[in-house]
């Protein structure tokens, strides 16, 4: 018997078993070859490249304003920070100077972004590990977000709301008071997310202990965002690399020692305070004035090579362009936060159970568009 | 011996803590925020500003805003608009460009603004409408200029 050409038990007795890509705890198209020793893992490896729609190749047929839609499609729950990353790359190359007023809009959608992103992510994980209530108890305080996208934006998830230079258009009138009331909401909700999963004492026996990496492995793994973070490794770029304005707002770097999944659990739970305390601040102090910066019709990035790091939900976003002076980036290449922290799973999941694989699967918060791009 | 019931004891009240909430809400049916579509589709109203599908405002004379100048064409990324122009004869014998077809596809846009920012002369809007599903792709292709209409006096 054979499966991709390989024996499905090989000379040492390894059971070789496919997960996915199509499994509804893989979270999309992701394939996992895993190697079992009777339940225990020994070997992991993913096959990419189900869901690979060579975004940088077209986007170097595109114009500089135009390759920022299709952003949108790698990691589809932080649409807007992606955007952002590339309206902030070209505005380097371009040396715009963005109006205050948009680099506070862009910040509030971004946080909102984060926070909705990881409302998803808590319902999934429970989803993941047998708890089905939590995904609709995070589904409801999301969809309050997803309205005010929806309402300044005119889109729930591919908002392509950043330009180069700003935003599209301004806020809508009824963006303060929905974005307070939608504060109001979940501030209240976070003592039920804690009571619901994280006390559960099936939750915490899953989730404690299981998927350790360590600080080093996760550095020389290239893990960003919340993956490391739970390691203890400092690397959130608002903080190290601040952009669009984050140096003047007061915010906590969430930093856990543990380095198992129940630690990357807390560091996005207590992201999500954060995110809510980042909004609290500049919700009442929007500047007045432009919310876009005047550009001219056609956009020309000088001959050189510009590089700009973003944080997303999942850690670091780089976007890189080299450009010929022509009105069309020569090469684009994005350094996904996800492709670097898929690439530590074999590291968490080698010696664990399989049972244990989807407990690090959902705490890794994979994307899987965002790996293939 | 103690700690082994501890446990236990613990284990437990973090379970019925879960279940006090999930009983409260299943007993507070009110409480909870579900969207009946598509029974409240006589009631839906979507955001003034929501990106459903490209459209042209015609006026009460069936003439649009559109001269034709292809700029929504350029800042498409995907090729979704083909405008095809024609000369057309002005009262005074000069010959003058104009919109023949404004062709939209349906099938290929993204709905991402960029075409509406574009247009210089506000032609093109974005519409509320997203029940987009036919059976024939071929009814994706849309025609957006209406039959006989022409272009509104004084835009240039």
């Amino acid at each position: 018997m054979s499966l991709l050409g390989e024996d499905i038990v090989t000379e040492d007795g390894e059971f070789v078993i496919n997960i996915g890509p199509q499994h509804p705890s893989t979270h999309g198209v992701l394939h996992l070859k895993v190697w079992l020793d009777g339940e225990t893992i020994k070997r992991i490896q993913p096959h990419l490249g189900y869901i690979h729609r060579s975004i940088e190749k077209m986007s170097e047929s595109l114009s500089y304003r135009n390759f920022i839609y299709a952003t949108s499609r790698m990691d589809y729950l932080s649409a807007h920070i992606n955007n952002q990353a590339c309206a902030l790359c070209v505005e380097k190359g371009l040396q715009v100077e963005v109006p205050d007023r948009a680099k506070a809009i862009r910040i509030l959608m971004a946080e909102l972004t984060r926070l909705s992103s990881h409302q998803l992510w808590w319902g999934c994980t429970g989803l993941d590990l047998g708890a089905v209530t939590p995904f609709f108890y995070a589904f409801r305080e999301r969809e309050s977000i997803m309205a005010i996208m929806e309402e300044t934006c005119g889109a729930r998830l591919t908002q392509n709301y950043c330009v180069p230079g700003g935003v599209m258009y301004d806020i809508h009138p009824n963006f303060r008071s929905r974005v307070k009331d939608t504060l109001k909401q979940i501030r209240s909700k976070f003592t039920e997310y804690e009571e619901i999963l994280t006390g559960n004492v099936i939750f915490e026996q899953r989730t404690k202990g299981v998927g350790y990496i360590s600080a080093e492995d996760a550095i020389s793994f290239g893990c960003t965002g919340p993956t490391a973070r739970g390691s203890g490794v400092s690397c959130d770029i608002r903080k190290l690399y601040p952009y669009d304005g984050y140096e003047k707002l007061q915010f906590k770097e969430i930093l856990e020692q543990g380095g198992d999944c129940y630690a990357r659990y807390m560091v996005r739970m207590a992201e999500m305070k954060q995110s809510v305390f980042i909004i609290e601040q500049l919700i009442d102090n929007i500047p007045e004035g432009e919310f876009q910066a005047k550009t001219k019709m056609v956009l020309k990035l000088p001959k050189g090579e510009f590089y700009q790091r973003v944080e997303t939900a999942r850690g670091e976003l780089g976007v890189y362009i080299v450009s010929d002076g022509a009105a069309s980036p020569y090469r684009i290449k994005y350094r996904s936060p996800n492709f670097s922290n898929l690439s530590a799973l074999e590291k968490m999941a080698t010696g664990t159970k399989i049972g244990d694989l989807v407990a690090i699967m959902s705490t890794i918060d994979l994307v899987i568009p965002d790996v293939d791009r | 011996m103690k700690e082994y019931f501890g446990t236990i004891f613990r284990s437990v009240r973090s379970l019925l803590k879960g279940m006090k909430l999930t009983g409260y809400y299943f007993t507070h049916p009110k409480e909870i925020q579900t969207e009946e579509y598509p029974d409240n589709r006589a009631t839906l109203t979507m955001f003034d500003r929501f990106k459903g599908e490209v459209t042209m405002p015609h006026d009460e004379n069936n003439e649009h805003r559109c001269t034709g100048c292809q700029a929504c064409e350029i800042a498409c990324p995907n090729g979704t608009i083909k405008i095809i122009t024609k000369q057309e004869l002005q009262p005074d014998g000069k010959k003058k460009k104009a919109i023949d077809t404004f062709v939209y596809h349906l099938e290929l846009c993204t709905m991402c603004n960029l075409c509406v920012v574009a247009c210089p002369s506000d032609a093109i809007v974005m519409g509320q409408s997203f029940e987009h599903s036919v059976y024939d792709k071929k009814q994706l292709k849309k025609v957006l200029n209406l039959p006989g209409s022409k272009i509104m006096e004084g835009v240039e």
